[in-house]
């Protein structure tokens, strides 16, 4: 019964304490173990949200020294500290924890002419991932961070103080790890640029995710599944600009039992997608919460081999594994709570930010209307 | 008695709730119980349980004989190989419910999960019998092996059940009220002719559900059932066997 996974977005805007997303997850701790628990947290930097935030763990003084050399030579950095933390005892083994807001130099811009500041930003992220030398980019967003390691997350999350911080998103996870080992870079969520997931299953498809996302230039090197589908929301999202209903139908696309009794030009349309982005499939148990800082969704397998609950409540939209979690936070009402249906991402968004880049638009039954993209 | 299981381990609360049954007790409120799994687990007692709250996973595990009402909702795997007693949830639950389930009653009142009724099984005297008021999704009553499985989909504004009933199914009857597309149906189902005696035993299942929510008998028994039985009784025996 391993992991568990919550979330929970103020629809307004509205920030709160990381204290409720800690009483949420340790509600369910006897899904975890102790080898990794972590947080997200969106609107937590507002000082600085116009700065990329950098949070990198360290394994000694001497990456920390290659790695700022490398970031003074493509970033202006604005300012520099370590991560706040406090005395746990059952948080041990602890890296360096530093944090960087960052603006991407102009040179560097004009050099790279081609590349988004976001491009820009990812290509850092993975040469310092990538090199193996000890150091790891934990989070690269604006005006979010995570906050994570090797602990139970209700310990992690007291160990970084977050009830001081407030977003107005959170996500979080508490780990059982099975096929690969717990280490802080490991935990989740997993970050890049403002995207974040936790991620409570397995991707047997790994593999041919993996090979699939290096040809785009993403560099797979935290040892664990759970990053591939971090990259391919990136890649859907951000890189190839399609809305997130659609991102959700490659990621996990109707059956081919269900395809067959489409009409002709919606099957057409399916079959399509599932042959130009058969890669990009993840095959396997899995329940997932994602957000971008603008929106939170979560959704599971198309069997459905994980479990997760939504509710809404007044502004307040939430995900959890199990329905304790978030009735521990938020005393509901009958009818509140709700079971995500398989192949329907359940969506918290928002309210005011028009997704430009969202040009399809969503039917009543929560299909994706496909003649309009 | 009245147990406050407002921070409240499953371990905790579960001893609490022995030593009360071993003292002699057969009443029992728990109050403020919120996701504390395993209540009930293995509990072989003739005890009439109460619990506000939401219950958490495996709720009356292998249990044998207590009756257990839920006043909200449960969690996954209620009644996980449970042998004997009630469990009356006057709310919805989550996925697998009953699963492995060998004997004893499940009622229901709104929706089930995925996967609900997976792999019931009967055995001589021992029927179990889950009776669900209002949806289920997916793969319902998968692998079930035996026993009585009865669908009402007494909210109209819901599909009744999703894809894939039956799958894996190989004994044991479902009886789902109103219709259900072929194409919903796993591959090892099919519909069956109803019976006389297929009337008188949903009468007299429909009755004891209606009593323990209250609902009129008489609205919900107008409508016809329709009748699932295994189209064989060892669906994948030629896969493994030579």
């Amino acid at each position: 019964m391993g992991c568990s996974i919550a979330g929970i977005i103020d629809e307004k805007g509205n920030r709160f304490s990381g204290e409720k997303i800690i009483c949420a997850i340790k509600k369910m701790y006897l899904r975890a173990n102790g080898l990794g628990g972590g947080f997200a947290g969106y609107g937590i930097y507002p000082e600085n949200s116009d700065d990329f935030c950098f949070h990198i763990i360290y394994n000694d003084e001497k990456s920390r020294e290659n790695t700022e050399s490398y970031l003074k030579h493509d970033f202006e950095i604005v300012k520099e500290e370590p991560i706040p933390t406090r005395t746990v005892k059952a948080i041990v083994n602890r890296p360096l924890l530093f944090r960087y807001f960052l603006r991407v130099k102009d040179e560097i811009k004009k050099q790279f002419y081609e590349m988004t500041e976001e491009d820009i930003v990812m290509r850092s992220v993975m040469k310092i991932n990538g090199a193996q030398a000890g150091a790891f980019v934990i989070s690269s967003g604006k005006n979010m961070g995570i906050f994570k390691g090797v602990g139970y997350a209700a310990d992690i999350g007291k160990f970084y103080k977050l009830e001081e911080y407030s977003g107005y998103c959170w996500i979080a996870h508490d780990r059982f790890p099975t096929n690969t080992p717990g280490w802080w870079g490991g935990a989740h969520p997993f970050g890049l640029l403002n995207f974040s997931i936790v991620h409570n299953g397995e991707i047997s498809s790994y593999g041919i995710n993996k090979r699939y996302l290096e040809e785009f230039g993403y560099r797979l090197t935290l040892h664990t599944d759970s990053e591939a589908i971090l990259y391919l929301f990136d890649l859907l999202l951000r890189k190839h600009k399609l809305p997130m209903s659609l991102a959700h139908k490659v990621l996990c696309p109707p059956l081919w039992s269900e395809i067959e009794k489409m009409p002709e030009d919606e099957r057409k349309f399916y079959e399509t997608l599932r042959i130009i982005y058969g890669s990009a499939l993840i095959n396997g148990p899995s329940a997932i919460i994602v957000s971008d800082g603008k929106m939170m969704f979560g959704f599971t397998d198309r069997l459905k081999l994980r479990p997760l609950v939504a509710a809404r409540n007044g502004s307040k939209f939430y995900l959890a594994s199990e329905e304790c979690a978030i009735q521990e936070i938020c005393p509901l009402k009958k009818g509140d709570v709700f079971f995500p249906k398989v192949g329907e991402p359940a969506i918290g968004k928002l309210r005011n930010t028009e997704q430009t880049r969202n040009k399809g638009t969503r039917n009543g039954h929560g299909k994706f209307r496909f003649s309009s993209v | 008695m009245i147990i406050n299981s407002q921070n409240l381990t499953h371990k905790k609360l579960n001893e609490k709730i022995r030593s009360a049954v071993k003292s002699g007790i057969n009443r029992i409120e728990l109050k403020n119980v919120n996701g504390q799994r395993y209540i009930a687990s293995g509990l072989k007692a003739d005890v009439n349980i109460k619990i506000y709250g939401t219950a958490g996973n495996d709720l009356g595990s292998f249990m044998s004989g207590p009756e257990i009402n839920v006043f909200g909702n449960a969690q996954d795997c209620v009644a996980n190989t449970m042998d004997a007693g009630k469990i009356v949830v006057h709310g919805s639950v989550g996925d697998i419910l009953g699963y492995g389930m060998r004997g004893g009653k499940v009622f229901i009142k709104d929706d089930a999960g995925y996967r609900a009724g997976i792999h019931i099984k009967s055995y001589k005297e021992m029927v179990p019998v889950i009776v669900i008021g209002g949806s289920v999704h997916d793969f319902f009553a998968e692998y079930m092996a035996g026993g009585i499985i009865i669908l009402l989909g007494l909210d109209r504004n819901k599909k009744i059940a999703g894809n894939f009933i039956g799958t894996g199914m190989h004994g044991g009857t479902i009886y789902i009220r109103g219709k259900v597309e072929t194409y919903q149906l796993g591959k090892e189902v099919s519909t069956v002719k109803f019976e006389e005696t297929d009337n008188e035993l949903i009468k007299k299942y429909l009755a004891e559900f209606c009593s323990s929510f209250n609902l009129d008998y008489r609205k919900i028994a107008t409508q016809k059932f329709t009748k699932l039985k295994a189209l064989h009784h060892r669906p994948y025996g030629t896969i493994y066997a030579y």
